[in-house]
């Protein structure tokens, strides 16, 4: 069982206040993902889940029990962290002993565990290595064998992917998913990286400066962002902002269409503008196009095989029916 | 033509630098080659081939009482060094794992107790050791010697512990560590590196300390650093047994030197250049 | 990472050093100032009287005071150009691909470990003796009159000695700095058309600016400092000729016993090390984060 409730949780640090009062609830076997810019405390909210930092106020409930001043081992969490801060001096094997050898787990078990888990993550060959002598990803995977072998409550993972080139990311990715599928754990999961937040998660929790901005499923967030910093944030290219008279015509202070809800036409449109950056992708090509004056550049996917040039005449059309409107708050116009 | 010249240069470079070492390294080179000399050759003019007799090593220690000032050196050196860790473990650890908004300010503060000189003391530790009787003794040097020698240990401590990453104790936290097997399995093993290479430096330090060994001893605590500058006059030894007094000196020091060059460097700039 | 419980177990683990170095720093700094306002000598320790700013005034309007200051200042200043330029030049040279590089270090290093009483006696002995060193030899073998160095020279042949315990140092601290240089920033300085001798001064210098200041910081404190040097080899003399600060307040303490003077001189060495540390801090400041 792995619930996690956090009731009006504050942090303080000093006289700043880096998380408001906060709630939040985390089910069981949910695969959840803080993302938000650098700062916005998602990293903070982790370690206080973790029971590294101390909260200023409020409670941290998990399984209903009060942990709030429960020491983090005792609150069966297990944490794969950034520098993946494995035992330098010790063996993969040890490293992964550890958390049980903290525990008096007897030595039989602790080696069927070792063993299951170097099995499931293809470190068999590598249990009498030093961290050392290991790739950026395997070191990954040392720590979240040392991580699984506890068989714990729940998994935090505090931005594990960063440290990793890109290509071994995306494996990474799948395997951290595969994992969750597996395990049905618990996982909550801090990046600043929106696409990871968009692949693994069950649920996404947006945050900026210790607020909330939005919680819900990846689809959710995408289909209906309740305000302009979610809406900037979460996709990829981003959405168009557009503020002024186009806006006021559909009666918001501010509109955002994605680039997919653009149609694209060399000879007749709503909005006039040439053609800058093209990026190629083969299946799909995204034209930067300028002089529209709406905005400095407006983003538009069109297919792999349409025929525009940089500085070609060009016609776009937002579909009506999948703008998003913000007052002048920012606030989603429903 | 390329390798060529490259190869030339490397001929021309490292001439160069044997002729600067050979000319730097020669004073020394010159003892120890006077040390194996009789005390008529020694004086009768320039000579690099001695007749290696070992007689003038025996003469200091049989007619100088040798092995006092070499023990004493070592049990300061060593002594001083210990209880210098005993106390800069503790400071270093905390400043390095629990850092408070002070700690900057503090490091600051004790290297700047390396920068009042030792000369403007030294009317009251004089005093004061003519006074509790711990002038001449090794109790009372060894604790000197620790004094002046914690600021860069503390120093050099914190820069080794700050190198060890915040996570990892954080992981062993969360993997269910009391703090006593904090420090027994994952502190201590990772931080021993650096705490020999302190030891290593402040042994040397304390070995080649000078000014407060001659002001606080005569004769019963002196370490060798006081034993041969009461040579000064040359009436005390002649130039073989002179020499033979200085390699053995220097000997042992010279070699923990050439082991310890890089950690040298760390703590004698305070970390500031590694 | 502090948690409450580790944050009163670290203020108990900081508590014996800082204590320590606190009393170490208030107890005798506060003693010295005391009797540099008293009549103290300790061939007379019964006469003990308040002496108000006269020691100071004594231990300044002493000739050999500024003798002292100005010896002071041309050992640290001699000293310090000294192994810097060499220190750099020699780094530099090291630093290229030669055979024995490490044995090379090794002797290059040596002199720092010599305890000082032994390096101002071998360069007495050995090397600077008019009858018995090694430049007398050359001299003689050059049919030149031998130079009696610690009689004409004693200052500069101080230099000379306290030089060449200081220059591995220097040298040590450079080449390490030197090794950290970007390899790639010279190829793309030579790509770009920079001479030997502009990339010297337009990368490498810069690089070596902080392990320079630090060079420059440390020897100086030590160098303030000097004391064994003198006593094994000039004593000071001949007169004040080798005298510098440490060795004049030295003499008062120890062999006129003059316990108030030799104070006063302490406390004035104190501000006068602290001046220096100040202004060096301020002019090289910069280079240090």
């Amino acid at each position: 069982m792995g619930r996690i409730t956090l009731e009006a949780v504050t942090k303080r640090f000093g006289e700043v206040e880096v998380i408001p009062p906060l709630n939040l609830d985390i089910d069981d076997g949910e695969f959840v993902v803080f993302v938000g810019p650098s700062g916005c405390g998602k990293s903070t909210l982790l370690r206080l889940i973790a029971g590294l930092e101390d909260t200023s106020g409020g409670r941290i409930l998990i399984d209903g029990k009060d942990a709030t001043d429960t020491p983090p081992a005792k609150r069966g969490l297990a944490m794969v962290f950034q520098s993946y801060a494995l035992y330098p001096h010790m063996s993969v094997r040890k490293n992964i002993a550890f958390p049980m050898r903290m525990a008096g787990v007897p030595q039989d078990e602790q080696d069927r565990r070792i063993t299951a888990a170097a099995k499931a993550l293809n470190l068999t060959d590598y249990l009498d290595r030093k961290p050392g002598q290991l790739s950026g990803g395997q070191r990954q995977r040392v720590a979240i064998g040392r991580a699984i072998v506890r068989e714990p409550a729940a998994f935090l993972f505090d931005e594990p992917l960063s440290n990793l080139d890109a290509a071994l990311r995306v494996g990474m990715r799948l395997e951290i998913s595969e994992l969750h599928n597996r395990l049905k754990t618990t996982m909550v999961y801090v990046t600043h990286d929106q696409v990871e937040a968009m692949t693994m998660a069950d649920k996404i929790v947006v945050l900026r400066a210790g607020f909330i901005e939005q919680v819900g499923s990846p689809m959710d967030l995408y289909r209906a962002p309740k305000n302009l910093f979610v809406a900037g944030f979460i996709g990829s290219p981003k959405m168009n902002l557009i503020d002024g008279p186009e806006a006021a015509r559909h009666g918001a202070h501010t509109i955002g269409i994605r680039p997919e809800h653009i149609a694209v036409s060399p000879t007749a449109g709503t909005w006039q503008g040439r053609v800058g950056v093209s990026e190629h992708l083969g299946s799909d090509t995204f034209f930067y196009v300028e002089g529209t004056g709406l905005a400095e550049t407006i983003t538009v996917r069109a297919g792999g095989d349409i025929d525009l040039h940089h500085g070609d005449t060009v016609f776009l059309t937002p579909d009506a029916a999948q703008m998003h409107r913000f007052d002048d708050t920012g606030a989603r116009i429903a | 033509m390329a390798r060529a010249s490259s190869r030339r240069s490397r001929i021309g470079y490292t001439i160069a630098a044997w002729v600067v070492a050979l000319t730097l390294f020669f004073p020394i080179l010159y003892t120890i080659i006077t040390s194996l000399k009789t005390e008529q050759e020694a004086i009768s003019g320039f000579s690099l081939i001695p007749s290696f007799t070992l007689s003038s090593f025996e003469a200091v220690q049989t007619q100088n009482n040798y092995w006092r000032p070499f023990t004493n050196s070592v049990i300061l050196a060593v002594g001083s060094t210990i209880l210098a860790l005993i106390v800069a473990i503790p400071a270093a650890w905390a400043m390095a794992f629990s850092p408070t908004k002070h700690t900057k300010n503090i490091l600051m503060w004790m290297l700047s107790t390396k920068m009042m000189p030792a000369v403007a003391v030294l009317v009251p530790i004089y005093l004061i050791f003519l006074r509790t009787g711990l002038m001449d003794t090794r109790i009372g040097l060894t604790v000197m010697l620790m004094l002046i020698n914690l600021p860069i240990v503390v120093w050099m401590l914190y820069t080794y512990f700050r190198e060890i990453p915040g996570e990892i104790l954080e992981a062993a936290r969360m993997d269910g560590a009391s703090l006593k097997d904090e420090i027994l399995y994952v502190l201590t093993p990772m931080a021993i590196p650096g705490i020999a290479s302190t030891m290593l430096l402040n042994v040397i330090l304390a070995w080649n300390e000078a000014f407060w060994t001659i002001q606080l001893t005569t004769t019963n605590a002196a370490p060798l650093s006081a034993f041969i500058a009461s040579f000064s006059s040359p009436q005390g030894l002649f130039w073989a047994k002179l020499s033979a007094a200085s390699v053995m000196a220097i000997a042992p020091i010279l070699i923990m030197g050439w082991f310890s060059q890089k950690q040298l460097v760390r703590g004698l700039t305070f970390g500031a250049v590694k | 990472m502090a948690t409450r419980q580790t944050a009163g177990l670290a203020r108990l683990m900081r508590a014996p050093a800082i204590i320590l170095l606190l009393i170490w720093m208030i107890v005798p700094l506060g003693m010295t100032l005391y009797y540099s306002f008293q009549n103290y000598n300790l061939l007379n320790p019964a006469a003990i009287s308040w002496a108000g700013w006269f020691n100071y005034q004594y231990f300044v309007t002493d000739p050999a005071f500024m003798a002292a200051i100005r010896n002071t200042l041309v050992l640290v200043l001699g000293v310090l150009t000294i192994t810097v330029v060499l220190g750099i030049a020699i780094a530099l040279l090291i630093d290229k691909p030669i055979w024995g590089q490490g044995i090379v270090r090794i002797l290059i290093i040596s002199p720092f470990f010599v305890m000082p009483p032994v390096a101002a006696l071998i360069w007495k002995n050995m090397i600077m003796h008019p009858s018995y060193g090694v430049f007398a030899d050359i001299a003689r073998f050059l049919g030149l009159q031998p130079v009696d160095w610690f009689a004409q020279y004693p200052l500069t042949s101080i230099v000379i000695i306290v030089a060449w315990q200081w220059l591995p140092f220097a040298t040590l601290i450079l080449l390490t700095a030197l090794q950290s240089l970007d390899g790639e920033q010279m190829e793309a300085a030579e790509m770009d058309g920079a001479g030997a001798i502009s990339r010297f001064v337009h990368l490498t210098l810069p690089h070596m600016a902080r392990a320079i200041t630090v060079v420059i910081l440390i020897q100086t404190i030590f160098l303030l400092g000097i004391y064994a040097e003198i006593l094994v080899t000039t004593n000071g003399g001949p007169g004040n000729a080798s005298t510098n600060l440490t060795y004049l307040i030295y003499r008062a303490a120890r062999l006129n016993f003059d316990i108030g003077g030799a104070a006063a001189g302490g406390i004035i060495a104190v501000i006068l090390a602290n001046l220096v540390a100040i202004f060096l801090m301020r002019a090289v400041g910069k280079n240090l984060d």
